[in-house]
């Protein structure tokens, strides 16, 4: 789960991580008159996209009248289809230098990558394309750590300022641990600065481990200030697995594979998903009725395509679930049905029982998806 | 032959005292495969149907000579579990457990790796099916069928998607192996393709892949330096918008790294037949043996 800047700032502050003096504010009305903070102010848009600050969602204010007009200005405007609902105020810093550092997981080598460069404060993937030696990665052995040499080695290696060895070791020491014992899977600062206040991280971006969700309380605080579509609130709380694509078939299936699966056999066929959502393993009846729920919230729906294939999910189950959710009711589109796999034959007899003129039942997965596509047309 | 898991496979489970893990330790030995043991701390001494319980995984080697552990203990236990498995001596851990965090996953790799030499399947993996032989995991033996096609897999559903179009036009399949799609998946797509180059009775190799990380794109370079059986492969997620996450923590796409295209792309170039259905990947297989 991708944080918000200011959240992730949340956690550099726990973890002892400097940042610069600040305060968030969603509304104007927020912000307090004595707000202590001294100018220059930066004003930042609370966003999840990159260039913001080309698209002018951020702003240096001089002073109160300054400040006013730019919280105006950036509040509730549109960065790339993500509108503006937040803000952070922050003091702007004196920069002597900066650097890049972030915390990852190499998937190849198995480890812990850290990555440090010079040149801070740009678009870090130019930087690797262009000029690859200023970027330097240091892998981490996961059941070793990283050590003090380490970071030493690191930092002469990346060139960085010597004079703030000790600041830095410190910073990027803080940064591990925030990466380590928080569950991140991305810990990135763009830049690390050296300011006349000494070294602070200027930006934030975390991206949190949601498997580790049960071993850390602030998980679900932070999840519930992102904004996501009710749909998607709506099937989490079922426990589904629900993205809106802009398509117009809706796709229930079982598994991420045969799910994403789905969506490319249908745009084959000349259609396009309107979602992807899977139901997971071992799906019970409702589990499939509150799928079909989900789906009646989308107007974007003109068809619906059903892929089963049934391992722990007993294809009679989602026949029982599909004949819950539809039977007695004026179905809002057609449905296309593919059960293959443990209790297929059952959950074939379940649905030819309670026959619906608006199912159709189809043998195969490629062909399923090619009426499903000609329905919705 | 076959590869990992045959006749003389004897299996001990961890957490099988669980719903899921009875379930399935019970499927497992009712199609053929040695279940000779369980495990559960405190349960020691039980049975479940009876296949005896111990306390340890060294308790369960010792008793039975298990050689392969599989694994179905929650995710905040599972890094240890595994661990457990590997001190006591298995040669093979199949981790079907779910949602591990990727720093357990990291940590037990490393540790595994380090101080033995088991092989890990998974973990959040269906396991392995040898037809005939011995099935180890979740999968549904029903579609499967004994014959000369190596399938391997990171995908669960996917991989009995492929089994199926195979069975279904009377291709059987030596192994059927699904590796996981979590960040730190034990055996790699590499890994397993040595195994079935090297097996006298796989003829051919299906290979599923899906969008995100590098795997795909390193068995390619593994393929056209030292895979001489033909291989034919499809890649999920052709369609999918960059930057969304859609279930496995595998499928991520950032960049150009990762991307369906890039890896039909490298396997393309490695003398791989990239199906663009995985309806077709039955007729593909038969054309080339």
């Amino acid at each position: 789960m991708n944080l918000f800047e200011y959240q992730g700032k949340e956690l550099y502050k726990k973890f002892s991580i400097p940042t610069p003096k600040s305060t968030f504010i969603k509304s104007k009305s927020e912000l307090k008159s004595d707000h202590g903070l001294s100018y220059p102010v930066v004003v930042k848009a609370q966003v999840q996209v990159g260039g913001r600050g080309k698209a002018g969602g951020i702003k240096v204010a001089n002073n109160d009248v300054e400040l006013d007009q730019f919280i105006d200005d950036i509040l509730g405007m549109d960065i790339k289809g993500h509108l503006v609902e937040s803000l952070l105020i922050e003091e702007a810093s004196e920069i002597i230098k900066e650097y890049y550092i972030s915390f990852t997981l190499d998937r190849s080598e198995k480890k812990y990558l850290m990555m440090l460069s010079s040149k801070g404060g740009m678009d870090i993937e130019e930087v690797a394309e262009n000029s690859p030696d200023d970027l330097i990665k240091h892998y981490i052995s996961p059941s070793v750590g990283l050590n003090l040499p380490d970071i030493e080695h690191a930092i002469t290696n990346a060139k960085l300022d010597f004079e703030y060895k000790d600041q830095l070791i410190e910073i990027i020491s803080k940064l591990y641990n925030l990466f380590v014992n928080n569950d991140c899977d991305l810990v990135e600062v763009n830049p690390l600065a050296i300011t006349s206040q000494g070294v602070s991280a200027l930006d934030s971006k975390v991206s949190l481990d949601m498997n580790a969700e049960y071993r850390h309380e602030e998980f679900q605080k932070f999840e519930k200030d992102i904004p996501i579509p009710d749909s998607e609130k709506f099937a989490k709380s079922k426990g589904l697995n629900f993205i809106k694509l802009d398509g117009s078939v809706g796709i229930i299936g079982n598994g991420a594979g045969l799910v994403m699966s789905t969506l490319d056999v249908v745009v084959e066929h000349g259609g396009k998903a309107a979602n992807f959502l899977d139901i997971g393993g071992g799906a019970k009846a409702e589990t499939v009725t509150a799928a079909l729920e989900v789906l009646e919230t989308e107007d974007d729906v003109k068809s619906v395509l059903i892929n089963i294939f049934g391992g722990i999910t007993r294809c009679d189950l989602v026949a029982e679930g599909i004949v819950e959710a539809t039977s007695g009711k004026e179905l809002k589109w057609p449905i296309t049905v593919r059960l293959d796999g443990t209790n297929s034959k059952e959950g074939l007899e379940i649905l030819e029982k309670n026959k619906n003129e608006k199912i159709t039942i189809s043998g195969s997965m490629d062909e399923a998806a090619q009426i499903a596509v000609k329905a919705g047309q | 032959m076959s590869i990992l898991i045959n006749e003389d496979t004897k299996v001990v489970v961890q957490g099988l005292t669980g719903e899921q893990g009875k379930f399935h330790a019970l499927r497992n030995r009712d199609y053929g495969t040695q279940v000779v043991a369980g495990t559960r701390p405190g349960k020691g001494g039980e049975q479940v149907e009876g296949i005896p319980i111990f306390n340890t995984v060294k308790d369960a080697v010792e008793a039975t000579g298990a050689n392969t552990a599989l694994t179905f203990v929650p995710p905040a236990f599972a890094k240890d579990a595994v661990l457990e498995a590997g001190d006591a001596g298995c040669d093979l851990i199949v981790c079907i457990t779910e949602g591990i965090p990727a720093k357990d996953e990291a940590k037990m790799y490393d540790l595994l790796t380090t101080n033995t030499n088991a092989k890990l399947l998974g973990p959040n993996c269906p396991g392995l099916i040898s037809p005939g032989k011995s099935n180890v995991g979740i999968m549904p033996h029903e579609i499967t069928q004994e014959g000369n096609v190596g399938v391997v897999s990171r995908s669960g559903t996917l991989t009995y998607q492929a089994v199926h179009e195979l069975t279904r036009i009377n291709i059987g399949q030596s192994t059927c192996i699904g590796i996981g799609g979590d960040p730190v998946p034990g055996m790699s797509f590499i890994d397993v393709l040595e195994g079935f180059q090297l097996d006298s009775q796989t003829e051919a190799i299906v290979m599923i892949g899906e969008i995100g990380g590098s795997a795909e794109e390193e068995a390619a370079e593994y393929i056209k330096n030292y895979v001489t059986k033909p291989v034919v492969s499809y890649i999920a997620g052709v369609t999918a918008p960059p930057g969304k996450k859609m279930g496995h923590a595998g499928a991520i796409v950032s960049g150009n790294k990762g991307t369906a295209s890039a890896k039909i792309e490298a396997l393309t170039k490695a003398g791989v037949n990239v199906v663009k259905n995985p309806t077709r990947i039955g007729q593909a297989i038969k054309d080339v043996i």
